[in-house]
């Protein structure tokens, strides 16, 4: 069914994607710690609650960003970035953990430092069937690979929380991840 | 100068072509993709200026384009195999558009995943790995079939006027192994003080 007017076509798109609103603070403190922690390269695939993040990180001209065709190049991305001495993250969507399993063995392997901020979909009032599979299954996939896991669920907790992923991945040379909960990012269910 | 041979195929030697590229390599970093291609760059002589790879198949080329981008002064030269390449060829998208101009990425081609038992490659079937990287937008993507040819690739990757793109038809014979250190944390470390000295492990 097509939407009978511009405004149903906005709550659609809302349910579609998930994004936190301009009024939440945490997109800009992680920008902010990515600034504190010296970070020169961001790899990524998009997802809409990184959108401000990515905007900042684009503006920056002391970062690369990297846009990605497929998740696992961030992790061979933080490798080569880290051989030549610049931190790097990896900013990307649950749906793309899948995508990096096997490459994770090169960060185990070579103990290189391989921080990611993973936007969760498939968690808490999805609307797609589609994220809900890896969605389930993103933290074990990446604690079965060796992945220190942290999760924030509300506001506050987001710099915290990716303020030790950082600084884990930094100081004991490991890929790290902090998922961001859907809860984070307004997932809009509109009665469904 | 190494000279380059042909094989019985009239394809050009694996080890003679890696050799000729890394030879006077006035501090190129080298990344060898795993398997055959990784073995190679260690029986040109192995050197903290080398990362052998292991794993991370379908990660070569993007590996040195962060390593390319963390070290614009420094001549960064992915070598791998065809099967590498295969895997990973959206990279070749995502290092055009950075254009790393000290980035040069070198498919080693013997159509076959040599390591596995020379199981036929796409490229054995006519897949155009140096269309492809155009299509990609490295405007700089060659076909290497001669000595000749490798010469003036050579030349081109030293000069620095990357991103470069080549896709080298080499005799698919097997060669001898000659093992890299397998613990990857020395290989990770070492090239990291080849480049910025014990301050590396302060970082
Ligand atoms: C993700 C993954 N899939 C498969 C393998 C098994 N494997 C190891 S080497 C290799 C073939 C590599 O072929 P190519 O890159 O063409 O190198 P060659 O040995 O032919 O020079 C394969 C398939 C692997 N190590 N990792
Ligand atoms: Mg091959």
């Amino acid at each position: 069914m097509f939407p009978a007017n511009a405004q149903e076509d906005d709550m659609q798109r809302e349910q579609l994607e998930s994004a936190p609103t301009a009024a939440e603070a945490w997109p800009d403190q992680i920008y902010d710690l990515l600034k504190q922690h010296g970070v020169r390269q961001v790899g990524l695939v998009p997802d809409a609650g990184h959108a401000r993040l990515i905007k900042r990180c684009l503006a920056d001209n002391d970062m690369k960003v990297v846009s990605l065709t497929t998740e696992e190049e961030g992790v061979a991305l933080a490798f080569g970035a880290w051989l030549g001495g610049e931190k790097s993250v990896l900013l990307m969507q649950s749906s793309g953990v899948g995508n990096i399993i096997n490459m994770l063995s090169v960060a185990i392997a070579h103990r290189t430092p391989c921080p990611i901020i993973v936007t969760m979909r498939g968690d808490f009032g999805e609307f797609n069937p589609f994220q809900v599979p890896m969605g389930n299954a993103t933290q074990a996939c990446l604690e079965a690979m060796g992945t220190l896991v942290k999760r924030a669920d509300r506001p506050e907790d987001v710099a915290d929380t990716v303020n030790a992923t950082l600084r884990l991945a930094f100081n004991t040379y490991r890929p790290t991840a902090t998922l961001l909960g859907q809860r984070l990012l307004g997932a809009k269910t509109f009665g469904k | 100068m190494t000279e380059i041979a042909v094989g019985p195929t009239g394809k050009l030697m694996r080890r003679d072509v890696v050799k000729a590229l890394l030879e006077n390599r006035d501090g190129m970093l080298a990344i060898g993709g795993l398997g055959a291609p990784a073995w190679d760059i260690t029986a040109a002589g192995d050197s903290p200026l080398n990362l052998p790879l292991w794993g991370g198949m379908g990660g070569a080329a993007v590996m040195g384009l962060g390593l390319a981008l963390a070290q614009p002064e420094r001549k960064v030269c992915v070598i791998t195999g065809d099967g590498e390449m295969l895997m990973g060829v959206g990279s070749l998208a995502t290092v055009a558009v950075q254009r790393p101009r000290n980035l040069s990425i070198v498919v080693l081609d013997n159509e076959h995943y040599g390591e596995t038992g020379m199981q036929e490659t796409h490229t054995k079937h006519g897949v155009d790995l140096v269309m492809m990287a155009k299509g990609a937008g490295i405007a700089d993507s060659r076909l290497v079939r001669t000595a000749e040819e490798l010469l003036k690739l050579r030349a081109d990757i030293h000069a620095g006027n990357g991103p470069l793109f080549a896709q080298v038809k080499i005799d698919e014979g097997t060669q001898p192994l000659v093992l890299p250190p397998r613990e990857a944390s020395i290989l990770q470390a070492r090239m990291r003080e080849a480049i910025m000295g014990p301050e590396a492990h302060l970082q």
